[in-house]
């Protein structure tokens, strides 16, 4: 089974050459024939790097230690679940993961890309096919999974133990489904300028791609982010990690992306900026895979250093990069400018937008990059933190997130800044009061927080606003309102939905730095502790016994008004012996949108233990806020212009969209 | 609006961001990065009190003092010279004698070094790089002693 995996990813490699050349010369020859190689091509590669994961899998979960990855990185007794999502939890496994997903959406083009201009399809595929040749060819050569020890070792060395979660399951399936997903996109960019035309199926194609990606991408970077909080045990939700500045830079530009698409795709305006931005939205995603996968960074992710793949992923790089910008400076200024617009737009706004979440990207990128240049050049080291993000991000975030709801309200080629305010005042006046009464009724609020509440507000309430606006409340009666309410383009919805979750996760961020407490103490059984209104008894130590560990489960009673216990959290110090790590299992307890949050620390002689305690108000919000983001993608996604693209439907529901009285 | 007026404007606009963005990023490295340096560079480099670094080396042996509730005091080497840190909080579970540690903090005037957080490696295999870089330079550390 395991050398059918190995044979099945070398065959992979090679069809994704044949599917790399044979279209391309197709399309440039135009031959129908040697283009329609490219489809069965990519849906075989698919299948045979579908069979190669299934195998390397099956090996994981029978704990076929005679694989060298598996006797890394696995144990028997490690619960079965662990067992089988350790196949991405280290190096090897996660790069197979990597091209799976490619080739898995290289698949889903040539399923579904038949209504594309067939020379289109063909070189799309054949770029597709191309990082997935330069994937497979690292895989082989570097990373390769499948290799095998003799003699057999009886036990395995476990999985590293903070990895043994069911965050880790899901979220870097999510995060490569989103980095690889943009890949769809530098490819159809990559295509547009092979062929030196631009037209509006390339629009309408990219667009529900870059949702797709950017869909996952937030999923995985809330599920990494909730990850890091329970499972570290330092109750932090954001660490301005370089590793997590690798997924958030894409992120940023796939969010750019997002918007001068629509601009494309509405007004065919900005054609070679979106181009740019896709190409640099996966130049991005490569290079986040650069940081994490070469072992140039320290962080959980780097599972082994080896320089060969982090000069053999720097050539991938260039070569990627490099190329497509060249690429693009020599065909560039083929493809046509499109329409007009006056600065007081949609599109102004749009643009606007691309501006602030450009520059965001290019700050985090220095401040993730520099400390690696400045080591390279002057062997100094440095470390860049949130105090340095603070400074370049949060400035240029503050007006992006105040100029929000003004962008839908704006109408497309010319807009009324006099007229979008107006319609906002209801939203200004709930930001207004929410920040007095943070400001007035909250102690120890300080300017910062009621600032940062009454912005969170804005923007909830400027998604409510499009809405409303949208389906002309207050200008006609409510039986039509709600009649227009529901037949607004879903597109509408996913916008405020994204928006209005952007919203929460301002809030949940704001309200958790301003109004969270924290308490470090020492603490025996049956003591006490207050922390912001509520009462925790220590009830004790208790030691037990998991498949594949020991632990110290301390147990805490949550006190009612009444005295009497409403509940318990328990936090553990876990042991596992295999690789002679001790974890700590946090304890978290929710309460509302809120979360009381317990780490355990170390025992004393006297038999104390060392106990911090975190009050979080509003912190669920901070994901919370990430999945209404992603359900925002997904109602756009399933707009009904995206799955059926009918020219008349689509002006039928742009009628909609500006409502009557915009000019 | 002519095509190429708005083309400027974009420009300019463009620029004008690009320059605010340099200029707070230079601001910000120049007073927000911190430098990390193990307890034999500071005899080298002068580092004021008040100024925050990262110190990283090897928790020294039989150093490790649990004070007043959460307080814990320990000594960070690199076997040439061994800096003194006091810490409130609860450590990292891979702390302990002899391990490689990074602490981010600021010296107290009286040449203590208090730590605000303490990080030790996620997984045991492996030293902090910087720690382990230091070492190496220094010649007291092997890589073959890692695994």
């Amino acid at each position: 089974m395991v050398e059918t995996g190995h044979f099945a990813l070398v065959l992979a490699f090679a069809l994704s050459l044949v599917q790399t050349i044979v279209p391309l010369f197709g399309a440039r020859l135009n031959n129908q024939r040697l283009m329609a190689v490219g489809g069965p091509v990519a849906i075989t590669g698919f299948a045979l790097t579908a069979l190669s994961f299934a195998a390397l899998a099956s090996a994981y979960a029978n704990s076929d230690f005679s694989v060298a990855s598996v006797w890394e990185n696995s144990h028997s007794l490690q619960p079965l679940i662990y067992k089988i999502t350790g196949t991405w939890g280290n190096h090897e496994g996660s790069m197979l993961l990597w091209v799976l997903i490619l080739t898995f959406f290289g698949a889903l083009v040539a399923a579904f890309g038949s209504n594309l201009p067939a020379t289109l399809r063909a070189n799309v595929l054949a770029v597709q096919g191309v990082i997935g040749a330069a994937f497979f060819l690292f895989i082989l050569a570097t990373s390769n999974p499948f290799v095998r020890l003799n003699p057999a070792p009886i036990e395995g060395r476990d999985l590293n133990p903070i990895l043994q979660d069911l965050g880790l399951a899901i979220h870097p399936p999510l995060l490569y489904l989103g980095y690889v997903g943009f890949s769809i996109c530098f490819s159809f960019s990559v295509a547009a300028l092979i062929e030196g035309r631009i037209d509006a199926s390339w629009a309408r194609w990219v667009r529900p791609w870059t949702l797709v990606a950017w869909m996952f991408l937030t999923g995985g970077i809330a599920m990494g982010s909730y990850w890091a909080y329970y499972e570290l045990g330092w109750g932090g939700f954001w660490f301005w990690d370089p590793v997590e500045n690798a997924s958030f830079m894409p992120w940023l530009a796939g969010t750019a992306l997002l918007h001068s698409a629509i601009v494309m795709e509405k007004r065919s305006a900005l054609k070679i900026w979106t181009l740019l931005l896709a190409i640099l939205t996966f130049s991005l995603s490569l290079l986040g895979t650069f940081l994490v996968r070469s072992g140039v960074l320290t962080s959980v992710h780097a599972f082994a250093t080896d320089p060969t793949r982090g000069v053999f992923i720097l050539c991938i790089l260039t070569l990627f990069i490099g190329g497509s910008l060249a690429l693009f400076a020599l065909r560039a200024s083929r493809l046509t400018a499109g329409g007009l617009f006056h600065p007081i737009s949609r599109e102004g706004a749009l643009v606007l937008n691309n501006l602030f979440l450009t520059t965001a990207t290019a700050t985090v990128l220095v401040g993730t990059l520099y400390p690696l240049a400045l080591e390279a050049l002057t062997g100094g080291k440095i470390s860049v933190g949130a105090p340095f993000f603070d400074l370049t991000f949060g400035p240029l975030m503050l007006p992006l997130l105040v100029l929000v709801p003004f962008g839908p309200l704006l109408a497309w080629k010319r807009g009324d800044v006099f007229a979008a305010s107006q319609r906002l005042m209801a939203a200004f006046a709930s930001a207004l009061a929410a920040m007095l009464v943070t400001g007035l009724f909250i102690d120890g609020a300080s300017v910062f927080a009621a600032l940062g509440i009454g912005l969170a507000v804005w923007l909830v309430a400027g998604a409510l606003t499009d809405l409303a606006v949208k389906s002309g409340a207050g200008s006609v009666a409510p039986a039509v309102m709600f009649r227009r309410f529901a037949g607004l383009p879903r597109s509408v919805f996913g916008t405020a939905l994204a928006h209005f979750g952007l919203g929460l996760t301002l809030l949940g961020i704001v309200a958790t730095l301003s109004f969270g407490t924290e308490k470090i103490l020492t603490m025996r059984a049956g003591e006490t502790v207050e922390l912001s209104g509520h009462t925790l008894r220590f009830v004790g130590l208790y030691p037990a016994q998991g498949p594949n560990y020991s632990e110290d489960r301390g147990r805490f009673e949550l006190i009612g008004v009444s005295g009497s216990p409403v509940g318990e959290i328990s936090s553990a110090k876990r042991f596992y012996p295999v690789r002679q790590t001790t974890t700590t299992e946090s304890g978290i307890k929710t309460l509302g949108l809120s979360q009381l949050y317990v780490s355990l620390g170390d025992e004393g002689k006297d038999g104390s233990v060392v106990v911090r305690l975190w009050w979080k108000p509003l912190v669920t919000l901070i994901w919370g806020g990430g999945l209404v983001m992603m359900a925002g993608a997904a109602m756009s996604l399933m707009d009904r212009r995206l799955r059926v693209g009918t020219p008349s439907r689509r002006r039928k529901q742009a009628s909609v969209v500006t409502p009557a009285g915009l000019p | 609006m002519t095509r190429k007026q708005k083309r400027l404007s974009v420009i300019a606009g463009g620029l004008a961001f690009l320059g605010a963005a340099t200029g707070l990023t230079f601001y910000a490295l120049g007073q927000k990065a911190s430098y990390f340096y193990m307890p034999a560079d500071l005899t080298t480099t002068s580092v004021q009190p008040g100024q925050r670094i990262r110190l990283g080396g090897l928790v020294e042996k039989g150093t490790i003092q649990r004070g007043q509730g959460a307080t814990v005091a320990f000594s960070v080497t690199d076997t040439h010279k061994s800096v003194k840190v006091t810490y409130t909080g609860i450590l990292p579970d891979l702390f302990r004698e002899q391990q490689g540690v990074i602490t981010e903090g600021t010296f107290g005037p009286d040449g203590v070094f208090v730590a605000d957080s303490v990080l030790a490696k996620h997984d045991e295999r492996y030293m902090p790089k910087e720690v382990a870089d230091g070492l190496k330079a220094k010649g007291v550390w092997q890589e073959s002693k890692s695994e």
